[in-house]
């Protein structure tokens, strides 16, 4: 493991104070980035080999190339939004690192020509958007917010508005729903101006790629997977928690050596690699590198980087249905397979849960889950397709079994 | 067995489909300030959120938690003082208010207290955590509520009590929550999120 570039002494007192940071090198990147041509700075962020560490993986670098190079106002809006059960990776980094998510905004905001920035931040993390307010209010009588108008923008509770366009609908004072894509936002954005979306956790790595140049930051990591992650383990282990990982590491080695596995006595039953939008992998893949490309191979995908651990003390239908409720309370409701299809998944499991489930049920709540993939305008609908199904493909005895048992309760 | 739905008059399950934010005003036009009263440290608050914004309209969230901050929730006549410092209809501004589940459009209790039952906190006895809260508090002091992953899984099971992340919360510590609150005094400090260092060991130099 190399040292930790996130997390590096990351409990110094007062390490969310402007004095402290600067003392420990903070904000001497700013001027370093400002002195570089935009194309330099995008070049050095692609051959970094950094990806989005919200969930959708794409190459920041590129992000920002695709906006135009014209004068007119451009933005960009950090995502912290931060929702996907699970994850808490954000939270951790914004309460402990504030000047550095802003520097990482700065250095971005050259490389993307933009010249207004938002961090929309979810209104349940009260706590660390007044941290962050704070840190605002130092840096910029520090002189360094002079060109470039940084606001922390609460949300209000919606799971729908850590999707990029409903973010920004959010953003704009609406209601939450997504867009269609395209245009994309590095066309047509916040306002309609080209707006670069980035996850915090990818924005505050942007100082860092800075410091040690895209192309040692480069050799970091995995192939196609670069660089270090924060990885939030939660569930049932012994030691949930944020750890920064290099990427490709054994999962097992994450979450038995890192977390400390599954309680005594007890056995993985499956787990969420990329937090509750994943699709689950059993106790046997393991071994599965924790990187992008391989995750994907193995038919699910690191997402935010959440790993959810659920033991076998539990039942592989309740947490279906946990999941199920909690993607039909949150669907903005815009797309029919999205608001119905959630909305079905959960009574086909409550009818399951009462006992009045017949086999018939899962092959139903399957093709339920087929015909909502790829057939909304966002992904919240895939969210809960992609794990329910997996489940369903991996734990068929399990639910079947259960059936069972609960049609005997119930008679 | 049979589920209870709840079917009001033109079928619709939504409670609050017929309400508009004040029956006597037409939601659909901008309230006239001379007949609006607006408080005018509220004016203020709105006002700076608005100058925030190339767009104004996108103070509408920060208007409306500022409204619920002074009245307790989202009230009609404060959702049309919003508007009439926006220059936006109130119909548009409770469209708004309605989407985001922070913003509550009923009157309810002074403390707030949202335990999250989303999967990493009930695999750690969230449900039942839950529970004992509604056992414990009154819905006329406190608004107890289930609320969806709230970010903070690492000290499973958690609540935010009036935005105060503490964790991990047993069930034995709940009426100490509640009589805290009472007091006025901290809730359980030292299970404040805040404080809490980070669990990677590689972090600790």
């Amino acid at each position: 493991m190399t040292d930790p570039i996130l997390f590096k002494d990351i409990d110094e007192p007062g390490l969310r104070t402007l004095e402290v940071y600067r003392r420990r090198g903070g904000y001497d990147m700013v001027s370093k980035a400002l002195a570089m041509t935009r194309d330099e700075l995008v070049h050095d962020l692609e051959i970094s080999g950094l990806r989005g560490r919200g969930g959708a993986g794409f190459s920041m670098g590129k992000k920002a190339s695709f906006l135009p190079k014209t004068t007119m106002d451009k933005y960009l809006v950090c995502n912290a939004d931060e929702s996907e059960p699970g994850t808490f990776k954000d939270r951790e980094l914004m309460t402990k690192l504030p000047h550095m998510l802003i520097e990482g905004i700065i250095i971005a905001a050259h490389a993307a020509g933009a010249n207004r920035a938002f961090i929309y931040i979810r209104g349940e993390y009260q706590e660390v958007a007044d941290i962050l307010d704070a840190a605002l209010v130092e840096a910029r009588d520090a002189g360094y917010l002079d060109n470039l108008p940084l606001v922390v923008h609460r949300g209000a509770g919606a799971y729908i508005c850590g999707e990029e366009t409903g973010l920004l609908d959010s953003l704009e004072g609406k209601r939450g729903n997504p867009r269609l894509k395209p245009p994309f936002p590095a066309n047509q954005g916040l306002y309609q101006g080209p707006t670069l979306i980035n996850n915090v956790e990818t924005l505050m790595t942007v100082p860092h790629i800075v410091r040690m140049g895209g192309e040692s930051y480069a050799k970091i990591g995995a192939a196609n997977s670069t660089g270090t992650k924060v990885v939030s383990v939660s569930g049932n282990v012994q030691r949930p928690g944020n750890y920064e990982i290099e990427l490709g590491i054994a999962s097992r080695e994450l979450i038995y050596g890192l977390a400390g596995g599954p309680p005594e006595g007890r056995e993985i039953l499956f787990w969420f690699p990329g937090g509750s939008s994943s699709p689950v992998l059993t106790k046997d893949e393991l071994d599965v590198p924790y990187d992008f490309d391989s995750m994907a191979k193995a038919g699910s995908m690191i997402g935010s980087g959440a790993i959810i651990i659920v033991d076998d003390s539990n039942s592989v239908v309740d947490v279906a249905l946990k999941l199920a409720s909690f993607y039909r309370h949150e669907s903005c409701g815009k797309c029919t397979p999205c608001r119905e299809g959630t909305n079905w998944t959960v009574k086909v499991l409550e009818r399951i849960q009462s006992g009045l489930g017949t086999p018939m049920d899962l092959d139903i709540m399957a093709s339920v889950q087929d015909r909502i993939i790829g057939n909304c305008l966002c992904v919240l609908g895939d969210s809960m397709a992609m794990p329910i199904g997996s489940m369903i493909e991996k734990f068929r005895p399990q639910f079947e079994e259960y059936m069972e048992s609960r049609r005997e309760v119930a008679a | 067995m049979s589920i209870e739905v709840r079917r009001y008059e033109h079928g619709s399950r939504v409670p609050g489909w017929d309400e508009a934010a004040d029956l006597s005003k037409d939601p659909a036009q901008v309230p006239d300030p001379a007949t609006t009263p607006v408080p005018e440290d509220l004016r203020a608050e709105i006002e700076a959120h608005m100058a925030n914004y190339p767009d104004h309209r996108s103070a509408a969230i920060p208007a409306l938690a500022a409204v619920q901050r002074r009245y307790g929730w989202c009230t009609p006549e404060g959702i049309e003082q919003a508007a009439c410092v926006m220059r936006l209809t109130p119909a548009y501004l409770v469209a708004v208010a309605t989407f985001y589940d922070m913003l509550e459009t009923r009157p309810v209790a002074r403390h707030t207290i949202y335990v999250c039952t989303n999967i990493s906190c009930s695999l750690r006895g969230a449900d039942e955590l839950l529970a004992a809260f509604k056992d414990a508090g009154d819905e006329q002091e406190f608004n107890i509520r289930g609320f969806e992953c709230l970010g903070a899984c690492d000290i499973a099971p958690m609540a935010s009590v009036n935005g105060v992340y503490v964790g991990p919360v047993t069930r034995d510590e709940v009426p100490e929550v509640i009589a805290a609150l009472r007091q006025g005094r901290e809730v359980l400090p030292d299970k404040h999120l805040v404080k809490r260092p980070v669990a990677d060991p590689n972090a600790q130099t």
